[in-house]
Parts: C-alpha cells; structure tokens; sequence
C-alpha cells in the first residue's frame, strides 16, 4: 500500500526536532555562520534529543531501530533549522551509523557504545577527495595489506570536526571498492590540515587530511576480514544528503512567502503578483516532488530492496538541482535585499549550491 | 507509516491492463493517428465487455471502497482512486488518445457519481452496463470563456407549465461528444447558468442525453494529437430537458458553494489528467532507453555529473521527473482515497506532471535525433499527444494559481 503519513511515533520526533531546529538552530545561525563556529551547548542540545541513539539496538547501548525513513525525516527537520548546526548534530552519526550497517559483531561492540552513551563527542568520517571528479566508487586514497596490517596513502577533505575527533571512519580504494577503516586520532601518518574555507557551511569546522603509510591493523577493517559492501552506507548517505537538501529548500521557501506577503508593491502585496507567485507554486512543487522521491528511497532501504540504491542516487540527484533552483529564488522573491546578509536566505543559497557536492558528509 | 508498493489488488490488474495496452492499442496507435475521426471499434467494443466483465458499471470510484463486505473481509484503506490513476496511466502509456475512448470513463459521469442524487445516478449511470458501450462527456468551455469559468453564458431558463429547463449556449472542446450524443445512447453534462445576474453561484450543470432535440454537435476539431478521441462543438437551441435532470439544487443561493462543489470535482480529476501524463512520458523514456540499449549504451547510475555523458544526464533527469510526477499523483490519490481535502496537492500533480511530459517528449524527439522525428516512431505522436495534459482541466497556469493561492492563503479575488 502507499500511505504518506508519519507514524505517530515519527510524528513526535519531527515536532521535537522542529522546535529545535528553530528555537536553537535557526536563532544561533546567523551568528554562527559569521563566526565560523557552533556553541557545543547548542550541538548538546540537539544530540539530546537522541536520534542517533534512537536508531541503534539495545545491544549496543542503543534504545531503538535504524529506519532510514525515520533518519530522513529528522534530517529534514534539522536542516530546516540550519544545515552547519544539522550536520553538526549528525556528525557522530558519520562514524556509528557505518559501523552498525557494515561493521563485524566485534566492532559494533566495540566501537559503538563509546560513541552514543555519554554527552556529543566528535567521532566522524572521511570520504570526499580534493578532486573535480570526485567519486566515492573511485577513491584516490588507498588502501594496501602489506602483512597483516593496512597501509593508507592519500588526501581526503571536507572532514567534519577532524581536528578534535577522538577516530575517523577512513574510506579508502582497496583493489578497486570502497572499503572503510577505523583510525584513532593519533594514528602515525596521519595529518589533519588547515580547517577549509568555503563558499558555505561556515559554522562547521571541516578539514584537509593526508594520510602517509597509516597502519591500520586488520581488526579495523570495516566489517572484519572480509570487509564490506559499501553500497548500503552510500545510500543512507544520498538519502540523508537529499533529505537535508529538501529541508534548506523548505526554509528558504518559508522565508519568501512570509516576506513576499508582507511586503507592499504598486498598492498590492509582492505575493499577490502573478510572476512571484508562480515562482513560489513552482518551489512548492519540486520541494514536494522531490521529498516523495527521498522518502520512497528510504522505504526502500529499510524494506532491503535492491533498487535503493539506485533511487537513493536520483533522488540526491533530482535534490541538488530543485535545493539550487528554490534557494536562487527565495533571494530573488526577496530582491535586493535577498542580498544582504541581514536575511538568510543569502546563506541558504551559498549551501544550497553545495549539495551537489556534500557526499558523504551525513548518513541516516 | 510511510509507505510505497503497490496494493495487491491494483498489481494483478496491471497486469492485465498491460496486455490490453501491448496488443490492442499500440499495434493501432499509428493508424488512429493517421485517421483522424475514425472510431476505435474493436478496442471499443473490447473494452465495453471487459469492464462489464469486471462488474464495474464504468471508471467511477465505488463509494463503499475500503468497507467491509463481510464478517470475514479483512479490513484495507480504501484505494479507488489510486487503482483510478493506475489504469489511466498505463492505458494512456498504451495510447493517450484511444483512452480517451473508453466508454463510461469519463468526466461526465463523474460529474454525475460526485453530484448526483441516488436516482440521477441510477437513470444516467446504469446505461453503461448494457450490450452496447455508452459514453459520456462534459461541456464547460464556451468560445469565450475557457479557464475563466465565471464567463460561461449559456443559459438554463425553468419552463413551470411544462417543468423543463430550456437551455440555449453554444459549448466547445467537448472530449468524446459525438460518441456520447450521435454513437450511442449517452449523455453530455453541461453548465449554464440560471441566473446570469448571480455569476458563479448561478452556475449548474444539466444532463442532455442523446436524442434530445434542440441540442446539436456542430463541429469535428481536427487537432495536435490525441486524434484518437474526438473533440466537437454542441449547440444548444431551447433545447428542453425534463426539470430531474439539474445536478444539484435548482434555486440560487448568494453562496458560491454549488460552484465550488463542481470544482472538487477537479480534486479527483486532475491527477487523472497528471496519470496521463506520467504514462505518456514512461512510454516515451522507456523507447529513448530501448533504443540506446540497441546501440549498447547502458546508464551509468551512481557515477558523479562530472563523469556521466550528456545522454547519461539527460536520462537521468528524466527518470526523476517521471518518478516524483508519478508520486506527486499517487499521493493527491491517495489523498482523495482517504478524503483528505486535497486542491493543493491535485494541482501540484497536474501542473507538474503536464510540465514534465512535455520536456521529456521533447527531449526523446531530440535524443533519437532523425530517428525520434520520424512517424516510423511512436515518440513524434507522443511528442503531440502530451501538450494536452498541459492545457486540459485547467492549462498549468491557471493550477499554478490554484497551488499559489493554497500555498499563500489566498482567496480568487486576491491572487487573480
């Protein structure tokens, strides 16, 4: 059966996450943005709220179930709020979320209960590359057995909260796949760079890394000895990345109807010129069209079917250019002062654009 | 619960649906083209005894969809509707136009299954269960009054001594209306007003069935596509029709509620038109892939733009067109399965789904290159037959104002 309404349990997360998102993200984005930086008692705040914890099993310290639909929702919600604070919330997902969807029993045990008992702490991952072609199919970081150890070689960038995370999730190209390795912060060769400069996403600290001959022991193999398809973690990863790129869309939308029916022109409100107006059905529409196309990929990933990834992938497709095409005319609606950075809607679309380019950097 | 597979019931009959559209409607789409006027008897008739065959009196969604038979019947959500945007898609992914032909289907008995009264729907719907097939129509344009409704001057006068509604106007683009007034014993549901002076709240909708004196089809319009389905003018000459055939109530009340209620009927009907629209585009997409497989080039899904060839974008951009049009229309029906008020979400369908069909015929035409203009191809005719869907039932402009005007709070008057 088709049915689109959240389960009552969903329906509760999102209305907490909302309140969140504007009450605490969107109040301290402006500032943070400006700034370069996040106050941990606002990340706190949001990793209060337990999502992550609600989406790992008992077993491991966890009180609940993954559902990737359930993580699309909250990850629309979040970023409704402000994508920097959303994705900073969500950063120790990076590294859990991977580990429960790919890891060996012995790694889930390990290295999962650190991360979701205790107060946020930065455990990420590294996956994109400082290339134009960049593919996460196609690493240029990689990784070689030489003995019984890993040797890694390579750049990796847009590494979130690098600099003080306690392990990274290293994905690297081993004989031709994706592979993910476990590396602890102080890990010999491995170098976190200057903290990047972007052309959004100021309030999160992302970083460069190298990584000169690292020896990853076999045990840190993501998966154990025979490693793991990365399929589904590249999924989660579209999904969450497209349900985030729906909910910056959704904001700067709000934003415009509520200005575009403020405001006066020519004896009229802005809104009721049918040349704005059409702009604004046009935004609700793909906003709409495409967050259908986000959530049936998560369906499909939490029913296992095998065309999620495929529909994963075209649904962060469809995402990037209806984020880009929404958050270009929320400033327009907004004319020249959607220029100014007295409003948001500037910053929205200086990370709307980035979706394009976001791999890795959430999963669900 | 978030959900998206297809209820059972409505798989099994895809798949018979699928046969039909294989081997009795594209083995004729050509010909049908090039004979415009011609009336698709065989799969006319076909059709009349299958539907019969299924028990269902036309396309009109059972009322009791959902219910309990029995004791035994386990309990579903209702799915009349979105069964509705499922045949309609694949039939018109079979053939747009011939679609249009099927007998009962239509929106005048639509307007009669939402307006009617229990013994209208009896008397004006029961005709399409007979041996022969019966069709129906609805007239609302006027040549000067398309999209803008409240313009319609064609009149409905209450003759008391005989207890006949006289009716005069000239009405145009009646989908199907010499098939339901001069092919068989059908009916055309048309609007008039009863009192000029009262504008939209003054507006009904009368029944004239076929035979009727006075009321008469002027004009065959040739057109772009969709040859299949004709498309006429009727006028209306003191065309008399007994006073029971008004839908809905016959006085006038200052409220725009009776012309409101015809508009819900658009809640239902447009996403129809935006399943047309979804089938006409699968068909098209899936003839761009067949091809290029054909030449042995298979979509890289999953690799970054940077690497993807431009056919490779362009396929993929309108995979995910067609997909989230189909599930923008799956959920206005869904909506309207479970009677979630839905103007909104309707209109979003059909003017997202009419904007898309036409790219991504557009777009095959160019793909296929000599290949694509050529009538050796279906794609040319679908290139015609898909620009309907963006003009009929409202042209996406004027349900773009419908989704800004919910989207904003707005009444008519203040978004016009």
């Amino acid at each position: 059966m088709y049915s689109f309404s959240p389960s009552e349990e969903q329906q509760m997360l999102i209305d907490a996450i909302r309140r969140y998102a504007m009450d605490d993200l969107r109040a301290a984005a402006r500032d943070a943005d400006e700034e370069g930086q996040l106050p941990p008692e606002l990340i706190e705040k949001g990793w209060e709220l337990g999502y992550l914890q609600a989406s790992i099993p008992e077993d491991y310290d966890g009180f609940g179930e993954r559902s990737a639909v359930s993580g699309a929702l909250a990850a629309e919600e979040l970023a409704y709020g402000d994508l920097s604070g959303a994705l900073a919330v969500m950063t120790p997902g990076l590294f859990a979320t991977p580990i429960l969807l790919a890891g060996s029993e012995d790694q889930k045990q390990k290295f999962i209960p650190p991360v979701i008992e205790m107060e946020w702490k930065a455990y990420t991952a590294a996956l994109m590359e400082p290339r134009f072609d960049f593919d996460p199919n196609d690493l240029k970081t990689t990784a070689k057995l030489e003995g019984d150890t890993y040797v890694l070689n390579g750049l990796k960038s847009y590494v979130p909260y690098a600099e003080q995370a306690e392990a990274i999730l290293v994905y690297a190209n081993l004989d031709g796949q994706t592979q993910g390795f476990i590396i602890p912060k102080e890990s010999q060769g491995l170098a976190i760079g200057e903290r990047q400069k972007l052309l959004g996403l100021n309030a999160l600290p992302l970083y460069n890394l190298a990584l000169e001959a690292v020896s990853v022991p076999m045990a840190n193999r993501l998966g154990g000895d025979q490693g793991h398809d990365f399929g589904p973690i590249l999924s989660s990863a579209n999904v969450a990345i497209a349900a985030m790129a729906i909910g910056v869309s959704k904001a700067a939308l709000d934003y415009a109807v509520e200005y575009a029916k403020d405001r006066d022109v020519f004896g009229v409100k802005v809104a009721q010129k049918q040349s704005i107006a059409f702009m604004i059905a046009e935004m609700g529409i793909a906003i709409e069209a495409i967050r259908l196309l986000v959530w049936e990929a998560a369906w499909q990933i939490d029913q296992g079917l095998p065309d999620a990834g495929k529909s994963a992938y075209l649904a962060l497709s469809g995402a990037m250019d209806a984020t880009m095409m929404v958050t270009d005319r929320a400033v327009q609606i907004l004319g020249g002062h959607g220029y100014i950075r007295e409003h948001p809607v500037e910053m929205w679309m200086r990370n709307g654009r980035g979706f394009a380019n976001f791999s890795g950097l959430a999963v669900v | 619960m978030i959900e998206f597979s297809t209820p059972k019931p409505i798989e099994e009959l895809q798949t018979v649906v699928e046969t039909v559209a294989v081997n009795m409607m594209r083995p004729v789409s050509r010909q049908m083209d090039e004979n415009e006027h011609e009336i698709p008897w065989a799969f006319i008739n076909f059709m009349h005894t299958a539907i019969k065959s299924m028990g269902g009196t036309s396309f009109a969604v059972d009322e009791k969809d959902g219910q309990k038979k029995d004791q035994n019947e386990e309990k579903r959500a209702p799915i009349g509707y979105q069964r509705l945007a499922y045949l309609v898609e694949m039939l018109s992914w079979g053939d747009a136009g011939m679609y249009l032909c099927i007998p009962g289907g239509l929106l005048g008995s639509a307007a009669v299954a939402a307006a009617g009264t229990p013994e209208q729907k009896k008397r004006f719907l029961s005709r399409f269960m007979g041996d022969k097939p019966v069709f129906d129509g609805m007239a609302m344009t006027e040549p000067q009054a398309g999209s803008d409704t409240s313009a319609i001057c064609s009149t409905a006068v209450l003759d008391e001594t005989t207890n006949q509604w006289i009716l005069n106007g000239e009405k145009i683009f009646v989908t199907a209306g010499q098939k339901a007034l001069e092919e068989s014993d059908g009916f055309v549901v048309i609007w008039a007003t009863i009192d000029p002076e009262a504008g939209r709240a003054g507006m009904r909708s009368f029944v004239i069935e076929a035979g009727t004196p006075g009321c008469k089809v002027t004009k065959l319009e040739h057109k772009l596509g969709i040859r299949a389905s004709d498309t006429v003018s009727i006028v209306m000459q003191d065309c008399r029709v007994p006073f029971e055939n008004i839908l809905g109530s016959p006085t006038v009340a200052k409220t725009t509620k009776g012309f409101k209620g015809a508009m819900a009927t658009f809640d239902a009907t447009r996403p129809i038109i935006a399943s047309q629209a979804v089938g006409i585009a699968r068909a098209s997409l899936e003839l761009v892939k067949e091809k290029l497989k054909e030449n042995g080039i298979e979509i890289r899904y999953g690799l970054p733009r940077q690497k993807l060839t431009h056919i490779e974008r362009e396929v993929i951009e309108m995979e995910v067109m067609l997909r989230s049009a189909w599930l923008l229309t799956i959920k206005a029906m869904w909506m309207a399965d479970n009677k979630i008020h839905n103007p909104k979400e309707a209109s979003m369908s059909k003017v997202y789904a009419g904007d898309i069909v036409v790219k991504i015929t557009q777009k095959a035409v160019e793909l296929l290159g000599p290949l694509g203009y050529s009538r050796d191809l279906l794609l040319e005719k679908w290139f015609r037959d898909a620009k309907i869907t963006d003009l009929y039932e409202g042209t996406g402009q004027i349900n773009r104002l419908v989704v800004a005007r919910n989207m904003l709070g707005y009444r008519g008057s203040q978004l016009r």
